[in-house]
């Protein structure tokens, strides 16, 4: 019987929800799955993994594998892959999957079906549907190596939920890399956050170029953001500004998000911002300009100036917050 | 330092919508749509540029090369990059259906083999596919140090290490790789102090996107080598791993209404969305 293998996303000890999105898939694709941790120090993280109902939980678990770094992690994930007769490898596409999932194919011999929104089973073949164009177009995929390598959009694969039970525990050998001497982990400048993580949030609010500064984004927008408990994003305009940095940014080639709330403020609505917010359920436009394409895919559009709108409809928030407490 | 740029040309990634698939959902058309250089390659031209010249023209012994796999109509594309400032291109003929993102890579390492960089600089993904690979494939096919995601690059004096800013989830991680390697490039890549050489002078400041190439330079392009040879002298593989079946447009998302006011949203987001 053929078998998947997800690799987990584990930082600092500390399990990342997007795994859950890949253990979706594996429960999706109908085939027995595996799931593979990697790090250093990763009791809590692997007691966690092991209610999902994977046959067993594999573990490396190494000083060599504290802090992620593709080619450290390779060798260990190949080696995996390859003993245990896996035909299907999966990662989440985030930072550490887009990374790592290519790697990890190559050394496999294995084809790459990669960012891809749905899995169907048609017999023995596995058939992947993907965006392309920006999501303008949607492809639907085969790979026609024996073993197959998938890396899925966490926005498209709701984060599987407990299964209960315990799956056993199987240590794995950590395999050295031939390039550990060429590649220094020097650090990790983390961005602190208190709110929730853009991928993750039930509600996102995010800002244009329209709101002229980062001051603006502080003193304006945030707090509607805090108001609604929400993550806060931007368009691909606003950060190239300056104005918030990089891993704020929702589109095509930065964050895919479909929370059930999305607020795009001051964003005129360009192909590739559509890209990353066009499957949200409910989508919200301000924007002062009535033609900008933001509102052909908006469920309710506020033509109006957003330096007005936006407090007004913090306080708003914030009141209807208190009649329901 | 020598550089070698893999390049692609996508359809006009700001007219997307553009796209068309065929009746019977067997390919997909972009009929129409301006060919572009796809957008992180372009700044991976710009980096690698920012990293040969002392701020104003390249270094002695640098160099810079730019590449593609492509139908033969993808000279123009390379002659893109030559006007930027790419010393020479090499174009590798073939039908864009005939590739993957793995035949890509495998290839990619050949030329490699043949024009031995001490980097290469290439975007994280292409606009068209989105499927942001080749990079990563080709770091493990030639067992070279590499890093995603770059935003900013900084080359030692030495020129034997760089030190990659990585933009990930949730910050910037920082790698010291040691040459010759495999780095592709995000967004920031072109801010006015991504790219540091030690050798342009700390006064001078580049714009914060990729150069414009100017008249003079464009003409200058048209006579830069340009070598032309069928992808199947490159001696690799043909087969590829992966294949479309099938395409499909995405369901359209309909326009919604239009409120007056602050006060009538929070009262349908409350009442009618059930989302507040």
């Amino acid at each position: 019987m053929s078998k998947t293998l997800v690799i987990a996303e584990i930082s600092g000890g500390r399990l990342k929800k997007t795994t859950l999105s890949a253990v979706a898939f594996a429960r999706q694709a109908g085939q027995p799955f595996d799931i593979l941790a990697l790090g250093h120090d990763l009791g809590a993280a692997v007691e966690a993994l092991r209610g999902y109902g994977a046959g067993a939980v594999k573990v490396c678990d190494h000083p060599g594998l504290k802090d992620y770094v593709g080619e450290h992690y390779t060798p260990t994930a190949a080696q995996v892959a390859s003993a245990g007769g896996y035909s299907v490898v999966v990662c989440t596409a985030s930072s550490f999957g887009k990374d790592l999932a290519p790697r990890v194919a190559a050394r496999l011999g294995a084809g790459l079906a990669s960012d891809i929104s749905g899995v169907v089973r048609d017999g023995a073949t596995l058939r992947y549907r993907r965006p392309m164009y920006a999501g303008n177009a949607l492809g639907t995929m085969e790979v026609t190596t024996p073993v197959q390598a998938v890396t899925v959009r966490q926005a498209e694969f709701e984060a599987a939920a407990p299964s209960g039970g315990s799956s056993p525990t199987e240590a794995v050998a950590f395999a050295p890399s031939a390039l550990a001497g060429r590649v220094e982990f020097l650090g990790f400048d983390e961005v602190k956050s208190e709110r929730p993580e853009l991928t993750e949030a039930g509600i996102v609010v995010s800002g244009g170029r329209s709101l002229k500064s980062s001051e603006n984004f502080k003193n304006v927008l945030e707090p509607l953001v805090d108001a609604l408990g929400a993550a806060m994003g931007a368009s691909r305009a606003a950060v190239d500004a300056g104005y918030v940095p990089n891993d704020l940014q929702v589109g095509q080639t930065g964050k895919v998000v479909a929370p059930k709330l999305y607020f795009a403020v001051g964003i005129s609505g360009a192909i590739q911002h559509l890209a990353g917010m066009k499957n949200s359920k409910t989508i919200v436009a301000i924007n002062k300009d009535g033609e900008a394409p933001i509102f052909q895919v908006a469920d309710y559009g506020l033509v109006a100036d957003l330096f007005k709108a936006v407090p007004e409809l913090t306080q708003a928030v914030l009141q209807a917050r208190r009649e329901q407490n | 330092m020598k550089i070698l740029v893999p390049l692609k040309r996508t359809a006009d990634p700001d007219n997307a919508n553009k796209v068309k698939v065929s009746p019977d959902g067997s390919r997909v058309t972009t009929d129409g749509m301006e060919p572009k250089l796809n957008p992180f390659d372009e700044y991976a031209v710009e980096a690698a540029l920012r990293l040969t010249e002392n701020g104003k023209v390249r270094i002695a012994g640098d160099s810079l090369t730019v590449c593609t796999f492509a139908p033969k109509e993808a000279s123009q594309t390379l002659r893109q990059a030559l006007a930027m400032g790419a010393d020479n291109a090499l174009l590798y003929v073939t039908d864009d259906a005939q590739l993957d993102g793995d035949l890509v890579a495998r290839a990619l390492a050949k030329v490699v083999g043949d024009t031995k960089p001490d980097l290469v600089l290439l975007g994280k993904q292409a606009v068209d596919g989105d499927s942001n690979q080749v990079g990563q494939l080709l770091a493990e096919y030639l067992q070279w140090p590499s890093a995603t995601f770059a935003m900013s690059l900084d080359l030692a004096q030495d020129k034997k290490t760089l030190v990659v800013g990585r933009e990930v989830d949730g910050g910037v991680v920082r790698l010291r790789l040691t040459l010759p390697a495999v780095v592709t490039v995000d967004l920031r890549i072109v801010g006015p102090r991504a790219v540091t050489n030690h050798v342009t002078p700390a006064s001078f400041t580049y714009g914060d996107t990729a150069r414009f190439a100017p008249l003079p330079a464009i003409i200058k392009a048209k006579t830069k080598p340009l070598a032309e040879a069928p992808l199947a002298s490159l001696g690799v593989d043909l087969g590829l791993k992966s294949r479309y079946t099938a395409y499909a447009l995405p369901a359209a998302r309909k326009a919604g209404v239009k409120v007056k006011d602050v006060q009538e949203l929070v009262q349908r987001l409350r009442t009618e969305a059930k989302v507040l």
